[in-house]
């Protein structure tokens, strides 16, 4: 399975990026193997509106079940929940910490989002 | 002829203006209320309103039976207000702007027009002057594509005077775009003056004739005028801090009816500007 998490690097040593839509990088990790992909979501950073909607479709694409991230708001959670994608909300340390307390199931699903929209 | 009365600053005095102007020419006018976010030109002219109807804009539905997934739609969509996970369709109909192309692109036809309400637009009158304004509804983003409904109401038989919303960005542009005139009210402060700077850098992008009212003429300091002459705007009316003046505003009556004096001094704006409208446009026609 693979996991989607919000990351101000590219590596599994790097910060979570508590964003979700204007993350810098979204790393798509396989928490048993270890093996990642760095996604530049830099297009995002800049939209102008739905960055959120974007990187949900993104994190989709690749096949993420899962993604951990620190905010995540009503659009993103609505796209990643259409898409059948898991969000765990307020994430923090580095992203290795984020995937060993999801393997350890330290973490507790969102049912909602915990952010509200930017307008 | 199209007048919009502009500021880039906030609370220059644009209402004041714009509708002291308008009663001030009576009947062959028409008073346009652009500052949709915030309408408050009834409350001087106090026209009798006659009609107010509801005003959308369109938006795509996605008929899902016909849909394949092929993500055309959320591809040329700028606006990411459609979004496509899997076999799954969204629309954000809030983050729509109403430009078709998702439906022009669709090669299955499955997407129809439905509409997301923008506000209101209301009709009234008031001795002749025909009054329409324009009212945003609560949460919606989007005052543009109302501003434009409003404008298209106009009469091309009257004076146009606009009221537009201040700033320098979307709601402004489409309330100055394609006017005849651009009538900036300003004052005499470094606010103001920064801001007006904006305005003024906006319209000459759009290459329209520009002057300018400088109201609380007295008071702040003299770099507004300074700025006008190096920037040859023409100073068409100034409006001093007057106490009698803030009162009449203040109790939503008109400066040009309770201070009679002032109706020449409004009607002698126009004819400025009627007068500088059209030796422009001469000029540049000189320049084709």
């Amino acid at each position: 399975m693979k996991i989607a998490v919000t990351s101000a690097g590219t590596q599994l040593e790097s910060e979570v990026d508590p964003r979700f839509g204007r993350a810098r990088y979204i790393l798509i990790v396989d928490p048993e193997t270890l093996a990642f992909e760095a996604l530049d979501n830099s297009a995002n950073v800049s939209a102008f509106q739905g960055s959120g909607i974007s990187a949900a479709t993104m994190v989709s694409d690749k096949g993420a079940e899962v993604l951990l991230t620190g905010y995540c708001g009503p659009k993103a959670y609505l796209t990643l929940d259409a898409a059948g994608i898991k969000v765990v909300s307020d994430i923090s340390g580095t992203v290795m910490d984020a995937v060993n307390a999801f393997k350890n199931g330290k973490v507790t699903y969102a049912t909602e989002a915990n952010k509200d929209s930017h307008w | 002829m199209i007048i919009s009365v502009a500021s880039g600053k906030g609370g220059t005095g644009k209402t004041t203006v714009a509708t002291n102007m308008a009663l001030a020419l009576g009947e062959k006018v028409e008073l346009l209320d652009c500052d949709v976010e915030e309408p408050n030109a009834h409350l001087f002219l106090k026209p009798q309103i006659t009609r107010t109807e509801k005003v959308e804009t369109p938006i795509p539905l996605i008929d899902l039976e016909k849909c394949t997934a092929c993500r055309k739609c959320s591809d040329i969509c700028r606006f990411n207000a459609i979004a496509v996970v899997g076999k799954k369709v969204l629309v954000f109909p809030e983050l729509c702007h109403s430009c078709g192309g998702c439906m022009v692109v669709c090669p299955e036809k499955a997407i129809v027009e439905t509409g997301r309400e923008l506000g209101t637009i209301s009709y009234g009158h008031r001795n002749g002057i025909r009054f329409i304004n324009g009212r945003l509804r609560v949460g919606e983003a989007m005052s543009p594509p109302l501003i434009r409904k409003v404008r298209a109401a106009a009469d091309p038989e009257r004076v146009t005077i606009i009221d537009a919303p201040p700033g320098t960005s979307c709601p402004v542009i489409a309330a100055m775009n394609g006017a005849d005139f651009i009538l900036m009210v300003t004052e005499p402060t470094p606010f103001g003056l920064h801001d007006l700077r904006l305005a003024v850098g906006a319209v000459r992008v759009l290459g329209i004739p520009c002057g300018l009212v400088v109201n609380r003429s007295d008071i702040g300091d003299q770099k507004v005028f300074a700025y006008a002459e190096s920037e040859g705007l023409p100073i068409l009316m100034t409006i001093p801090f007057d106490r009698r003046i803030a009162e009449i505003y203040s109790r939503g009556k008109a400066i040009v009816e309770e201070m009679p004096e002032w109706k020449e001094r409004f009607v002698d704006l126009y004819r400025k500007i009627e007068a500088l409208a059209t030796s422009r446009s001469g000029a540049s026609q000189c320049v084709k």
